[in-house]
């Protein structure tokens, strides 16, 4: 955990107090909703379907037991037992009453949280690889740097009020767990020959109703000219952004218009001006935030543990679980473990306060005190002791915590949806569940594989459905929910390999009833057409492209009917 | 009339914006567009009363280039207080074209923008209509500390804290970050 120090701790807490003025004077008609907006938003307030929704930060996913169980009490004292993690490593919090915002914010404060531009036109939480620090793949500690980012951006005077909100994701480790190819600034650490550390900077990638894939515009960045350049990027998309038209506004709009190469040029010449200056990061500073994380004091482990191999051997559904919730950690004798928030039934990435409590005792128990939350939407513990997995497990099953499906079908990403976002075209949640529904049967799981399924309920596209292998859209047609599919999308892998697709759409949408068949489909299309049990779905789409895919959704007689029908329909529209 | 905040303070303001040229008074200090100023230099140097130049959020106010120095005033107007683009234009103008003269945020100006707008080195404020003054003196106050170099703080506070580190707990391994 980073541990604030007194001036870390005094902006917040003035964050807070300037906050509960703000709100004062809106509740008072001293500040319009127009002007108070802005302001709500900076600090996390959507207005949403129901009521306020507060989005908190949890600055690159990593959590104190501490946080987590303030983070349950709020749940439970101003919320009505819940909370949702979202899928850039926030929690929202669907039911609080304005009024109750400040003290929200108090509250949260106290624990070094807040809502600081978890919202509005501004650099957004910085988000990154939830196994940063423990991954064996490391290259740098990306927690480290996503602090020194968050300290920058945080009250930024001059980027407070951009032409539209700005993502920055930090890959730390040689395989991208971050999606650095789809946010407004994706940063890989890179470590030269002479072992000097530096960024590759990715400029101009996001979703939305414009998916783009970002353009590296510089190879290697010095760590010490980390800041500098962000402000130049941010400089010239500050200034010469879009501002006439809300869907033109995000930076990779500009890097479009302008060609990729002009658009370097053009920060390459902004950053010779700030090159050098005070904000060049020192070794005196970095060293200083390093030491404010507390690190894991690890025990001297053998590399296997005997107890934990036989369990493995003779508990089946502890070994399933193991081969999809248990991952592998640098230090010898250690594992992370993801627990799945995707159970069958309950909407992705909820969590009640009593498993929040649940999971903080067990954080203490059994991980140093200390938790993740990823972009997925799960939990990790990252610092189990191979021998303790087995008590682990069993603790989270009974929990109702050990589903082990992560990477496979059902841990699916989803967006609160048409149930609680005012943004909204159709519902997410009740499509998750139908999904997981219909694969209920886990040996057929673990044998379609590695599988990311993503939903978003509007082009928002608040759970990247166009990097899911199988990304499904809702979408508003004639006041109806109707269904869009793309398959073969990707968030990136390794450095070499290419960088992230955007799915392909397979055809006209669909009821929401016909949606957890269509799935069925594409997933019969797969299991005949692989060519070893190794390549997993996105791999078959790759290779034998989306036809055999749309010929067995649309090609069926059922269909037929009803899709000549849809598509004449929707070529008149 | 809007109220004008000036050094902290409310003070009063002697200078008139003049949008046309034609509308030009025959003395007193006067604020006219960019593109009267490019146009009209010369007339407009002859003039008794100083002279002051509005820039637009889309205006680069390199063009102001070698004037800076003779200028006593450079305004920058904010249509709507969410267009963020004057924030970078006061930069510029301070940081890298090094004006000295009063710097003016004019337009949708309230009291909610003026902490950020004196970072990025405003120091007049032309405040809207119905903001209540004596309350938005107040914010300048809203944050005691602040972690980027900017006008106000040419160094960051990285810079300012002098080494000491105090009720750092880590123990961190050597070089994890680099």
């Amino acid at each position: 955990m980073y541990e604030y120090d007194d001036i870390d701790q005094r902006i917040v807490d003035e964050r807070v107090r300037q906050f509960r003025d703000q709100t004062r004077r809106y509740l008072a008609g001293a500040l319009s909703e127009d002007d108070f907006r802005p302001q709500r938003l900076q600090n996390g307030l959507y207005v949403q379907r129901h009521s306020p929704m507060l989005r908190v930060a949890i600055p690159y996913g990593l959590l104190s037991s501490r946080q987590l169980r303030r983070l349950a009490h709020i749940a439970r004292r101003y919320d009505r037992g819940y909370g949702h993690f979202s899928t850039r490593q926030n929690i929202q919090f669907n039911w609080p009453r304005l009024e109750d915002a400040p003290d929200i914010l108090a509250e949260l404060a106290d624990v070094g949280m807040h809502a600081i531009q978890t919202s509005g036109n501004c650099i957004r939480n910085v988000t990154t690889d939830h196994f940063a620090g423990i991954a064996p793949d490391e290259i740098v500690d990306s927690f480290v740097w996503c602090e020194v980012v968050r300290q920058w951006s945080t009250l930024h005077p001059e980027f407070a009020y951009l032409p539209r909100k700005f993502k920055i994701a930090i890959s730390g480790a040689a395989y991208d767990r971050a999606a650095t190819f789809v946010h407004d600034i994706g940063l890989q650490a890179v470590r030269a020959d002479n072992g000097a550390v530096g960024f590759r900077v990715i400029v101009g990638g996001g979703l939305g109703r414009t998916p783009m894939i970002g353009h590296v515009i510089r190879e290697f960045l010095p760590w010490p000219d980390l800041l500098t350049y962000l402000e130049a990027i941010v400089r010239v998309y500050n200034r010469y952004g879009r501002r006439d038209n809300k869907y033109k506004a995000r930076i990779k709009i500009l890097v479009k218009e302008r060609t990729p190469a002009a658009f370097t040029a053009e920060v390459e010449d902004e950053w010779t001006h700030l090159r050098g200056g005070p904000a060049t990061l020192t070794d005196e500073e970095v060293a200083r935030i390093e030491s404010r994380f507390t690190r894991p004091v690890y025990e001297r482990l053998a590399r296997d543990d005997a107890g934990y191999a036989g369990a493995v051997a003779s508990d089946p559904a502890f070994a399933a679980w193991t081969r999809r919730n248990v991952h592998t950690h640098k230090v010898p004798g250690y594992a992370a473990v993801s627990i799945s928030l995707k159970k069958t039934g309950l909407p992705p990435g909820d969590a009640t306060a009593e498993q929040m409590d649940a999971v903080a005792a067990l954080s203490d128990s059994y991980s140093f005190g200390e938790l993740r939350v990823s972009h997925e939407q799960n939990l990790i513990l990252a610092d189990v002791r191979r021998s303790a997995l087995h008590a682990l497990w069993q603790e989270l099953r009974a929990l109702g915590l050990a589903t082990p499906n992560i990477g496979l079908l059902t841990n699916i990403i989803a967006c609160p949806g048409g149930d609680f976002c005012s943004l909204a075209n159709a519902k997410s949640i009740p499509v998750a569940e139908a999904i997981q529904a219909r694969f209920d049967d886990l040996d057929y799981l673990f044998e379609i594989g590695e599988l990311d399924l993503n939903i978003s309920g509007c082009m928002n596209s608040c759970s990247h459905h166009h990097v899911g292998h199988i990304g499904i859209l809702g979408v508003d047609k004639n006041g109806e929910e109707w269904y869009q599919i793309v398959i073969g999308g990707h968030q990136g892998a390794t450095r070499d390999g290419e960088a992230a697709a955007i799915g392909k759409v397979i055809g006209p949408s669909f009821a929401r009833a016909e949606v957890p068949d269509v799935v069925e489909r594409l997933i019969d299309v797969y299991l005949a057409h692989r060519d070893s049990e190794h390549e997993r779905f996105v791999d078959t789409v790759g290779r034998i492209g989306v036809e055999p895919f749309k010929r067995s959704v649309y090609g069926s007689r059922e269909y037929d009917t009803a899709i000549g029908s849809r598509l004449e329909a929707e070529a008149l529209a | 009339m809007s109220t004008l905040i000036k050094g902290r303070r409310i003070a009063a303001d002697r200078w008139t914006m003049v949008h046309a040229a034609g509308e030009l008074p025959a003395d007193g200090d006067v604020i006219v567009p960019l593109s009267s100023w490019n146009t009209e230099r010369e007339r407009l140097g002859t003039r008794a009363g100083r002279v002051g130049v509005l820039l637009r959020p889309e205006d680069d106010p390199a063009e102001l280039g070698a004037y800076l120095s003779h200028l006593a005033l450079v305004a920058i107007e904010f249509p709507h207080f969410t267009d963020g683009r004057g924030y970078s234009t006061a930069r510029l103008l301070r940081e890298r074209l090094g004006y000295r003269g009063e710097l003016r945020a004019v337009g949708d100006v309230g009291r909610d923008q003026l902490f950020y707008l004196s970072r990025v080195g405003f120091d007049a404020f032309a405040l809207r209509e119905g903001e209540r003054p004596e309350q938005a003196l107040g914010a300048f106050e809203d944050f005691s500390e602040a972690y980027q170099t900017s006008v106000d703080r040419l160094q960051p506070l990285f810079r300012r804290r002098g080494g000491r580190n105090p009720g750092a707990t880590g123990a961190s391994p050597e070089g994890v970050a680099r």
